[in-house]
């Protein structure tokens, strides 16, 4: 079980309290936790990637384990302790204006 | 008794005002979407507890909400804006081209007799329409595909598509307004598009009276008289006799003609509101006073509407999409301002109050009369 942290914006949006719960096939990476999460909670496809490109948005982060890997690649595989739930996968809002 | 029902997008979440038909005791909802900002909301005229929403954010981008309870509950629709086929450029601020890149939905037009049909006005400019209940959003690429949208550039605001005016008489017949293009009209529901700035005077274009470049900042229409346009231009307040295909400046004895929302009364179609705003390099209020100004003769002759207003120390704007009317007798003219006030008046502008005073930075007002 992948644990997911969403922005308040995206909670809310979402109508989600706490953390993410999902169930991700196969390989354990930024795309494939974005798929489960778009596919889970659909009115959430564009706020986090483009819906064309894919690409994260530019005010968007990734963080795990204390590490930013909002640059890596989105197939690049993530920490074991994010893989197994240990460790939360984190989606930020960049600090970034009022 | 009759009911009004203010839609109110501010900086930071969107409300809803609603009182009696006497407009005298309002009950305020929101934030809806709180810390998103709400850059339009507006209810459809065959369905008036269909509402939809823009709800955007520079961090997680576009969002559309939907209502089929007055606002009550929303549920986020399609969200999903791509431009048809070659993207093209437009004049970027520097004078290079850039390509069209989609940023926000600025305004949302519902169709006239179908609640499943809303039209979108976005940035960079280009016309999108559901026919859904906003599902799926599809452009009308007949607009981004004219031959002068190279040289379109953006406002301060960005290069957005803010005012679309449907034509209730002549089905087919669409106005809109870009910054910094100027008007377009399409005669066949959005397929061809023709400029529509013939009279216009823009010193602050190379050619000042270029077929586009003109930042229009708002057209209003009457629904009785849709041949008859009145415009706040950037600098200038004009009016069309010819559904857009000549203006005249009708400025006449106003303080200052730049300014951005203008509207007509309900029930006068000759009745038309402006605020005057000092310049376009301060953006607030001349003289500290909050002054709407009426002209009950088409333009020409103005007169301030005070009463009720601050009329000292007061430098809010009061933005494009900011003003609206309702349809009751005598009519109802509501307006927001950069401050957080909505104001109301009951009387057609003869006195004012504020409905709230502190919400965040108003961006849009519409208001819906219902029964």
């Amino acid at each position: 079980m992948i644990r997911v942290v969403l922005p308040a914006h995206l909670r809310m949006l979402a109508r989600v309290e706490g953390e993410l719960k999902l169930e991700v096939e196969g390989p354990v990476t930024q795309r494939s936790i974005l798929d489960a999460v778009e596919a889970r909670y659909p009115m959430l496809r564009g706020t986090i990637r483009d819906q064309a490109t894919r690409q994260r948005r530019a005010f968007v982060r990734f963080f795990a384990c204390e590490e930013d890997l909002s640059q890596d690649s989105p197939d690049d595989p993530l920490p074991e302790a994010v893989a197994t739930g240990v460790e939360p996968f984190l989606i930020v809002g960049a600090m970034a204006g009022g | 008794m009759s009911r009004i029902r203010v839609l109110v997008g501010t900086r930071k979440g969107a409300f809803v005002l609603t009182a009696d038909g006497k407009r005298q005791s309002w009950d305020v909802s929101g934030p809806h979407f709180g810390g998103w900002e709400i850059y339009h909301l507006k209810g459809s005229p065959a369905d008036p507890n269909r509402l939809y929403a823009s709800q955007s954010s520079s961090w997680f981008g576009q969002v559309i909400q939907r209502s089929s309870d007055g606002g009550k509950t929303w549920e986020a629709v399609g969200n999903k804006f791509a431009y048809e086929g070659a993207v093209g450029n437009h004049l970027w601020y520097d004078g290079t081209q850039r390509p069209f890149e989609f940023a926000r939905v600025w305004h949302l037009e519902p169709a006239l007799n179908d609640p499943d049909t809303v039209y979108a006005g976005i940035q960079d400019a280009a016309m999108f329409r559901t026919t859904d209940g906003g599902q799926s959003w599809r452009e009308l690429p007949g607009l981004r595909n004219h031959p002068s949208a190279a040289q379109w550039q953006p406002g301060a605001g960005g290069m957005c598509l803010h005012t679309i005016l449907l034509d209730p008489s002549h089905p087919g017949r669409i106005y809109i307004a870009i910054s910094a293009a100027g008007v377009f009209r399409t005669d066949d529901g959005g397929e061809t598009w023709r400029p529509m700035n013939r009279g216009l005077v823009s010193e602050q274009i190379p050619n000042p009276t270029a077929e586009v470049g003109h930042c229009v900042h708002r057209i209003a229409m009457h629904p009785s008289r849709p041949g008859v346009l009145f415009m706040q231009k950037h600098w200038d307040v004009m009016r069309s006799d010819d559904a857009a295909e000549s203006w005249k400046d009708v400025g006449g004895n106003l303080p200052t003609d730049f300014g951005f929302p203008i509207d007509v009364h309900a029930h006068e179609p000759n009745t038309v509101y402006v605020v005057p705003i000092k310049s376009d390099s301060e953006h607030y209020l001349p003289d500290g006073k909050l002054r709407v100004y009426r002209s009950r003769t088409g333009g020409h002759e103005w007169e301030a509407l005070t009463k009720g207003l601050p009329q000292s120390h007061c430098y809010v704007n009061v933005l494009r999409d900011a003003m609206a009317v309702d349809a009751l007798e005598p009519c109802g003219v509501y307006f927001g301002t950069t401050g957080g006030q909505v104001y109301a008046s009951a009387d057609a502008g003869d006195s004012w109050a504020p409905i709230v005073r502190d919400l965040p930075s108003v961006v849009s007002v519409e208001v819906q009369t219902l029964p």
